[in-house]
């Protein structure tokens, strides 16, 4: 092999490696984020609501954090730079936090205490939970990537990063 | 009722909808009055953002008449002729509390996706697509309003309909750009890019006190615009090499403030654009950044870029060596209207800004897809097609 040849190789080697790696980070740019990390090991989901602390009384949690009852604990506390109230919840039973896919496809183990956090932080900011369906739309056609696009969009309120 | 809607990529049509109803307390419905196409509808159309179903009702940038109330708006009453901010923000939360009502925590029901995309979700906008909160758009005779009470505005008496409709996107994004990139007085500002977004931000610099304003884009026609009825000079970067004639005009030194508002469909002269072309056609890069790269080389020492062009995801070939070591201060935002809406009003009745020449071509709905064909090919000098859906 000539040196040209043997770098010109080098150069399609490398060439391809790049190609690879831009692949691998569209499809999967999440591994390159903090997404990827998964939750603390604490297991707390944490919203913060402008409010005072002494607004969120734990003993009368708002409608979608009390009808979790006892599965879940929650914690108060104020959010540094008078940014309002840090509300926090977990599952009581210590389970999984799910991996990135699952908590990305609001499928992991604590999809339903995130939907209820933002519900609730909703409810003490604003006083309703924002509706968006029924929405007018025209026809919808079946298409592979409409039906994928349905999917994600039931399950968005309950998916998150962490 | 009839509506513009996206039917697949490049793909327009006019179909038979139901009406919207009224979900939540603080919600309106309003009859359209006034609808217009926005160069970031074409990032859907041509599928760029790709979270539009088949069926979904295009349209963010409207106004027109209160049509219906909820029992917890205060605000407005049947009949009001208000203009609506793009973007759906609760005006409750820490971040609209600080005037930043596009970061909005609670006005995108699917937050889902884009915290999966970005990190965080962000507030969410009419007709832009399911990870926005996939609201429908205003392309049709009515559209539901939440929050009404806080993105509802109404219209001084003395501004007509054809000049309010902008204050419903383009000018508060301009808005936005040229405030949150602290344009001072005496400043130079360069922006990219003379739609309707660029003509706005570039009369926004004016007013907050720049002492010279030059906008970038290749079409005559806007760039005659951006002469006649914003005050602004111009460069073709057809004509001229770009960065060379802001140092000439800046003493060597650069624009202080670079506006990128050209978005993630941005073209350029040479063989980058091909480049850019090719990589976001292979998805190994969703948006092309050709304006940003060129104001980030031809911003000043010291100086801010800010991204106001709509992009998605990612970008290839950023040049962030000249970010750093050029000590740039590098920002970006969708609008923030909520905040700049009523200012925007006030200057309007003093014929302070001026809009209605951004409206080229005005049809009834049923024209959408003639619409959208002419302006995403610009043809016959079309800058924004409007849609008067009682036509």
């Amino acid at each position: 092999m000539t040196s040209s040849t043997a770098n010109a190789a080098s150069h399609a080697v490398h060439a391809g490696e790049a190609l690879v790696r831009q692949v691998r980070s569209a499809i999967n740019s999440s591994a390159h984020t903090p997404a990827a990390a998964g939750p603390p090991a604490s297991g707390w989901l944490v919203v913060t609501v402008l409010c005072e602390p002494s607004a969120i009384d734990t003993a009368a949690l708002p409608t979608p954090l009390a009808e979790l009852g006892d599965k879940i604990e929650v914690r108060v506390r104020p959010a540094a730079d008078s940014k309002g109230t840090e509300l926090a919840a977990r599952l009581t039973d210590a389970v999984s936090s799910g991996t990135a896919a699952q908590r990305l496809s609001g499928s992991d183990p604590q999809s339903d205490v995130r939907s209820a956090l933002r519900r609730a932080k909703q409810l003490i900011e604003v006083g309703e939970v924002l509706a968006v369906d029924p929405a007018p739309h025209g026809k919808r056609s079946a298409t592979p990537g409409g039906l994928l696009l349905e999917t994600w969009t039931k399950v968005a309120p309950k998916a998150g990063v962490r | 009722m009839r509506a513009v809607t996206w039917r697949g990529v490049n793909e327009i049509g006019v179909e038979d909808v139901p009406e919207p109803k009224i979900l939540n307390d603080h919600d309106i419905i309003l009859e359209v009055g006034l609808s217009a196409t926005c160069g970031s509808d074409l990032h859907l159309v041509g599928g760029y953002i790709p979270a539009m179903r088949a069926g979904d009702v295009l349209g963010h940038e409207f106004m027109g008449r209160v049509a219906e109330v909820g029992r917890g708006v205060t605000k407005h009453q049947v009949g009001d002729r208000v203009v609506v901010a793009s973007f759906t923000s609760c005006g409750q939360c820490w971040y609209c509390q600080q005037g930043l009502f596009s970061l909005c925590d609670n006005g995108n029901p699917n937050p889902g996706i884009t915290e999966a995309l970005w990190g965080q979700a962000i507030g969410g906008c009419y007709g832009y697509s399911h990870a926005m909160g996939g609201w429908a758009g205003s392309h049709a005779p009515y559209i539901r309003v939440p929050y009404a009470d806080q993105g509802a505005f109404p219209i001084p008496d003395g501004v007509s309909d054809e000049r309010a409709l902008f204050v419903s996107d383009a000018a508060p994004t301009g808005w936005t750009g040229a405030h949150q990139a602290e344009v001072r007085p005496g400043d130079v500002v360069a922006v990219w890019g003379a739609g309707g977004v660029g003509q706005m931000a570039a009369r926004a610099a004016m007013l907050m006190g720049a002492e010279r304003v030059v906008v970038i884009d290749r079409y005559d026609n806007r760039l005659e615009q951006v002469r006649t009825h914003i005050g602004a000079e111009t460069l073709d970067y057809e004509e001229v090499n770009v960065p060379a004639e802001l140092r000439e005009m800046t003493g060597g030194r650069g624009p202080d403030v670079c506006i990128e508002a050209v978005g993630m469909e941005a073209h350029s002269p040479g063989p980058q654009h091909v480049y850019d072309q090719v990589k976001q056609q292979l998805r190994l890069q969703t948006d092309r950044p050709t304006a940003v790269r060129e104001a980030i080389y031809a911003c000043r020492k010291g100086g801010t870029v800010f991204t106001l062009g709509v992009f998605a995801g990612l970008v290839d070939k950023f040049p962030l060596g000249a970010v750093m070591n050029k000590a740039l201060t590098l920002r970006g935002a969708q609008q923030h209207g909520h905040r700049y809406i009523p200012e925007i009003l006030d200057r309007m009745s003093r014929d302070e800004v001026r809009t209605e020449h951004l409206a080229t071509h005005v049809m009834p709905l049923e024209d959408g897809p003639k619409g959208y064909q002419m302006f995403k090919n610009k043809e016959d000098g079309c800058v924004r097609a409007v849609f008067r859906p009682g036509a």
